[in-house]
């Protein structure tokens, strides 16, 4: 999910022009062999750190490949299988079970996430409206982003404990008789999850939808009130599908988020993806194949990871890249 | 005039409507926050007993507990975490300004277009995919267990990198860099005394997110690091979960939880204004 | 341009530098664990494990200054032993081990009955023979202590200090308004097979009490009493009979609410230990005793001021039998690990820790811990030894007859793994989520993922 922080803070900008002057030739220098030196470092480190790894993670996908864990031994099993292990990963129930888990769990989060966010946002925008203390409201809702997921999980399996306070509280008010086992219901322990994605994100999609909205043309707001829409009107024929692109940015950014969710469950559970691996997420399954050394299979789960993330990105990129021209036809078959 | 939201008494409930349920989901963003703090006063013996509102008068007990576990050295760890946090955030956004300024600067060089289209392309991709390959090539370096591998692969960081590129298009006058140019000034000079001043706003709200990032990564750095004293905070509050229940302290379970919690909301409150702008700062202008 | 060029140089050429001692320093030597001899005058004596128990032996019993014996160093390293991260990190630094100078290498380590196979039937551990541990300096070891470790060559490669029987132990309260009777004796005679123990659970749950606090309190008792070990030579992985006779009458007291829901070690397990708890009885070998239910009995923890003594909580409301069925749980042993260069003194601490009489028999009588010496433990079952905690009860008599009948042939390396895995597995089917196949299944999946070698038996 910690990826999730950065793509959310650089919104692709659509189609700019690079208006600034070239670097072509002062006083009959050529400057532009400088962009190598610039572009050096990144990709020195990229191609070390994150492209050879990448390669390699790929290899083994085609190898069978691990150490013997109950034995102390010094063999390695090292062997092509060519697409075998594919073949494993594709008929193995908890391949799709993980996948499956990971999606759950996020549209549980997300689907509020942003409903809430929308309104949130819509609400903070209104000029008829003009709430007070909107920066304190914002304050408080964004925090959660920053906070540490791991600790965030251990301070809520803490709290969701049968001896827990909210268990206690529950208790005290007189709703349960007696102590809620969370961790023990498939619903309860997703829906923790989902609170907790929620909870992180909800502050920050709220802040980027109101950027989103404060960047429509306000002349568009004035002649609609003009011609007497309501807050509902405007919201519905206006503010959203002028601010849909952004919306369908969060959608994909996020889902590519959800798609890495380890952090949470995997504290939550203690890696166990309990009760009976409902809350196991793919990252957490790629866990257990890392922590037992079966590079094999743990390569091939990467793969396949990729492959999702990838379809994921595509679609950003197809949509940041010629948002305006989409809409336009969405925006005309509707007022068909 | 079908105006009838406009109307006075519309409006307000309208508003209070707002106020509550605004209300309501600052108090769910808090309530987490306030049980923690409340029971990282309370005394081991006093949380199992129940939930109380109110503070108890253990801090100190708790606090003195969490620094005697020698199994969790907490405050190692925090110590880890912030010099691998704060050498990525220096790094992440140095580089990423330092790669951004090559490809806006210099508009004409051969991979120029390749360059950024690479980066931007795997702008998206997981790190997790190449977590596999990333362990083992660490290991056969003999990087395991140190912070190397959670502070170098920083330099290269595609979303900062398009965050600076998208600033520098729209807020750095090339006229400066050939000013700098006809006084003689070499162009790594150039970066470093002028662009990198100018850029400081911007720099300074991309390192605390970096920051940030690098100070909860838990995935990574659970695979490369493993020996007591190297841990990080997400790899200790993690084992507080899996830990030896029977010695149990939930006192000092909260504290240490605090521990990880507690100075990031309190620079997050210093600089929110800062924070919350920088959200948006990537620049949702069209 | 010049500038440039030298810049890209440099920076190359830093980057090779650091990647060519990054690689230089994981090359490996060509010695193997083989080929490493004990040797001695080492500065620091390196012991890894996976809690303190051994590390307040040592200090009780063997240093000579805090973490030090007559000026050498201990250091230890401690790693949880949960979900193999104890062994794993075992495993990775016992083969940098020949890599290593001899004062940087591992001198000695503990390992439990789980998966002391996999050690002792490997090149990693040393004969305590070559130690210079004689038989007549472990004559007073209980055999099966020694049996688990020692190899299919006849070498004994690992030493304990304890010997860890299970028991029973009830609550005399409980136990009083129950069966109306709080006697060891007696409580044995309403215990002394399983139907019995049933009858005792339904009896209990008619006077609002729970017989067991959890799922896995009676499984020890079940999986020491198997036909066969967890992996076959085949590398298949096989449930026993009596293994899953334990998940029927766990489901059994599940669905009767004659348990409490809890899992070994949670909050709830522990708080069930407590005055407040409502549980009869708890499966307990020797070591729980002292380690783990004396310190939950009390409602005072003696770290916050409270005193071990009848009327801080249930201290004094304990007491043990043997139960339905003889079995064992736990127990560590000292290994000496190959390259040490603390020969003598390993050797040493094994003689006093694990063979002295004098030694051991006090261990006992400050910690009311069992020790792994026959006629130290017959002497104190014959005297008038007696625990306050228990209520006055001499368990150590107790002890003393049931330490041996411990079997521990039907053993695998991979206990650990397939105990935890096959508990994590069924616990889902005793909380009603999954059917009894369905857990069955999970548990192969598990195994199977956590032991890439292992499989399901076709």
């Amino acid at each position: 999910m910690s990826a999730k922080l950065e793509d959310a803070n650089t919104i692709p900008q659509t189609a700019k022009s690079n208006s600034g002057t070239s670097g072509k030739k002062i006083k009959g220098v050529n400057y532009n062999k400088w962009g190598y030196f610039f572009i050096l470092p990144f990709f020195l480190v990229y191609i070390i750190f994150q492209l050879i790894p990448l390669v390699s993670t790929f290899r083994y996908s085609f190898y069978e490949h691990y150490i013997s864990q109950g034995l102390l031994s010094e063999e390695v099993i090292h062997r092509f299988v060519g697409i075998e292990n594919y073949k494993t990963v594709f008929t193995d129930k908890e391949t799709w079970r993980t996948l499956g888990n990971t999606m759950i769990m996020w549209l549980m989060g997300f689907v509020p996430q942003i409903i809430i966010s929308l309104l949130f946002a819509s609400w903070f925008t209104d000029l008829r409206l003009r709430l007070k203390a909107t920066g304190l409201f914002k304050t408080v809702i964004y925090m959660p982003n920053l906070i540490m997921a791991s600790a965030f999980s251990m301070l809520f399996f803490a709290l969701f404990s049968p001896n827990g306070p909210v268990n206690d509280i529950l208790i005290h008010a007189g709703i349960i008789k007696e102590s809620f086992r969370f961790f023990s219901h498939a619903g309860a322990t997703r829906g923790l999850v989902a609170l907790m994605n929620f909870l992180m994100w909800f502050g920050n999609t709220t802040i980027l939808l109101m950027a989103a909205i404060m960047g429509i043309d306000p002349s568009l707001y004035e002649s609609a009130q003009i011609d007497g829409a309501s807050s509902g009107q405007i919201f519905r024929s206006i503010t959203l599908p002028l601010i849909r692109p952004i919306l369908v940015y969060v959608v994909i950014t996020s889902m590519i988020g959800g798609l890495q969710m380890f952090d949470v469950p995997q504290i939550l559970t203690d890696g166990t993806g309990s009760p009976y691996g409902t809350t196991k997420t793919m990252v957490m399954n790629l866990n257990e194949h890392l922590y037992s050394k079966n590079y094999g299979m743990a390569g091939t789960i990467s793969v396949l990871l990729f492959v999702l993330s990838a379809i994921l990105s595509i679609a950003v990129f197809l949509i940041t890249i010629r948002p305006d021209t989409s809409e336009v036809k969405k925006k005309k078959s509707k007022s068909k | 005039m079908k105006r009838k939201d406009d109307s006075g008494a519309g409006l307000t409930i309208h508003r209070v409507i707002c106020y509550l349920v605004l209300i309501f989901f600052t108090l769910l963003a808090l309530f987490p926050f306030y049980v923690l703090i409340v029971n990282a006063t309370r005394a081991h013996a006093d949380i199992q007993k129940g939930f109380s509102a109110f503070f108890g008068g253990s801090v100190v007990s708790n606090f003195k507990a969490v620094l005697r576990d020698d199994a969790h050295p907490l405050v190692r760890a925090m110590l880890n975490s912030f010099i691998i946090a704060a050498s990525s955030s220096a790094l992440t956004v140095y580089f990423s300004a330092f790669t951004a300024y090559g490809i806006n600067t210099y508009k004409d060089f051969k991979f120029r277009k390749f360059a950024n289209g690479f980066i931007l392309l795997i702008m998206m991709v997981p790190t997790q995919v190449s977590a596999l390959g990333f362990i083992d090539l660490m290991a056969q370096f003999g990087l395991t267990n140190t912070f190397w591998p959670l502070i170098i692969p920083s330099i290269a960081a595609p979303a900062v990198y398009y965050f600076m590129l998208s600033y520098m298009e729209s807020s750095l006058p090339m006229e400066i860099v050939e000013a700098a140019r006809i006084d003689g000034a070499n162009e790594f000079k150039t970066f470093n005394t002028i662009i990198i001043p100018m850029l400081k706003p911007a720099l300074a709200v991309q390192a605390i997110f970096a920051f940030v990032q690098s100070w909860n990564n838990y995935f990574i750095p659970q695979l490369i690091i493993d020996s007591k004293n190297n841990k990080t905070l997400p790899i200790l509050i993690a084992e507080l979960r899996s830990a030896d229940f029977t010695k149990f302290n939930m006192g000092q379970l909260y504290m240490s939880i605090a521990f990880a919690i507690v100075p990031v909301v309190i620079v997050y409150l210093i600089l929110s204004k800062q924070i919350v702008r920088g959200v948006t700062l990537g620049g949702v202008k069209g | 341009m010049r500038n440039m060029k030298k810049a890209i140089a440099l920076s190359m050429a830093t980057l090779m530098a650091v990647s060519a001692t990054a690689c230089g320093s994981s090359s490996k030597t060509s010695k193997s664990i083989k080929d490493l001899k004990l040797t001695n005058g080492g500065k620091v004596l390196r012991i890894y494990c996976w809690n303190e128990e051994i590390q307040s032996r040592f200090a009780d019993y063997v240093e000579t200054a805090e973490d030090e014996i007559d000026g050498t160093k201990i250091e230890w390293v401690v790693t949880a032993n949960k979900d193999n991260a104890y062994q794993k990190k075992l495993d990775e630094a016992l083969k940098a081990q020949p890599s290593k100078e001899a004062k940087d290498r591992v001198d000695m380590y503990l390992i439990e009955a789980d998966y002391a196979l996999k050690y002792v039937n490997s090149d990693y551990s040393v004969d305590v023979k070559d130690l210079g541990l004689t038989d007549d300096d472990l004559k007073d070891q209980y055999q099966y202590t020694k049996d688990i470790c020692t190899n299919d060559k006849g070498e004994l490669k690992a030493v304990s200090w304890q010997a860890t029987p299970g028991l029973f132990a009830y609550r005399r309260s409980i136990a009083k308004d129950v069966l109306g009777t709080d006697d060891p004796e007696e409580v044995q005679k309403s215990l002394a097979s399983w139907e019995e123990f049933d009858k005792v659970a339904a009896k209990a749950h008619e006077k609002g009490y729970k017989m067991l606090s959890g799922y896995d309190d009676a499984y020890r008792v079940f999986s020491n009493n198997v036909s066969s070990a967890w992996v076959n030579d085949k590398k298949e992985v096989v449930i026993d009979d009596n293994i899953m006779k334990w998940v029927d009458q766990t489901k059994t007291y599940t669905e009767n609410g004659y348990n409490n829901k809890s899992s070994l070690w949670d909050d709830t397990w522990n708080a069930d230990q407590g005055s407040a708890g409502k549980v009869f009885g708890f499966f307990y070998s020797t070591w729980g005793i002292n380690f783990t239910l004396l310190g939950n009995s009390l409602d005072t923890s003696v770290e916050d001021g409270g005193k071990e003594e009848v009327g801080n909580g249930a201290y004094g409301d304990y007491a043990v039998c043997q139960g339905p069925e003889s079995y064992y749980w736990g127990g560590s042993w000292l290994v000496a690990a190959p390259g040490s260069d603390n020969k003598d003194l390993i050797c040493d601490i094994m003689k006093k820790l694990t063979c002295d009489k004098d030694t051991m028999k006090k261990i006992t009588e400050d910690t009311q811990d069992y020790t792994n010496n026959i006629s130290a433990m017959e002497e104190l079952a014959a005297s008038d030894f007696h625990s306050a905690f228990l209520g006055g009860q001499n368990h150590i008599a107790l002890f003393a007859e049931a330490a041996p009948k411990i079997d521990m042939s039907n053993t695998s390396a991979y206990d650990q793994g397939c105990n935890e895995e096959f508990q994590t597995a069924m616990r889902e089917y005793f909380d009603g989520n999954v059917t009894k196949e369905e857990a069955i299944e999970n548990f192969y999946k598990a195994i199977t993922k956590k032991y890439p070698e292992l499989k399901k038996p076709e």
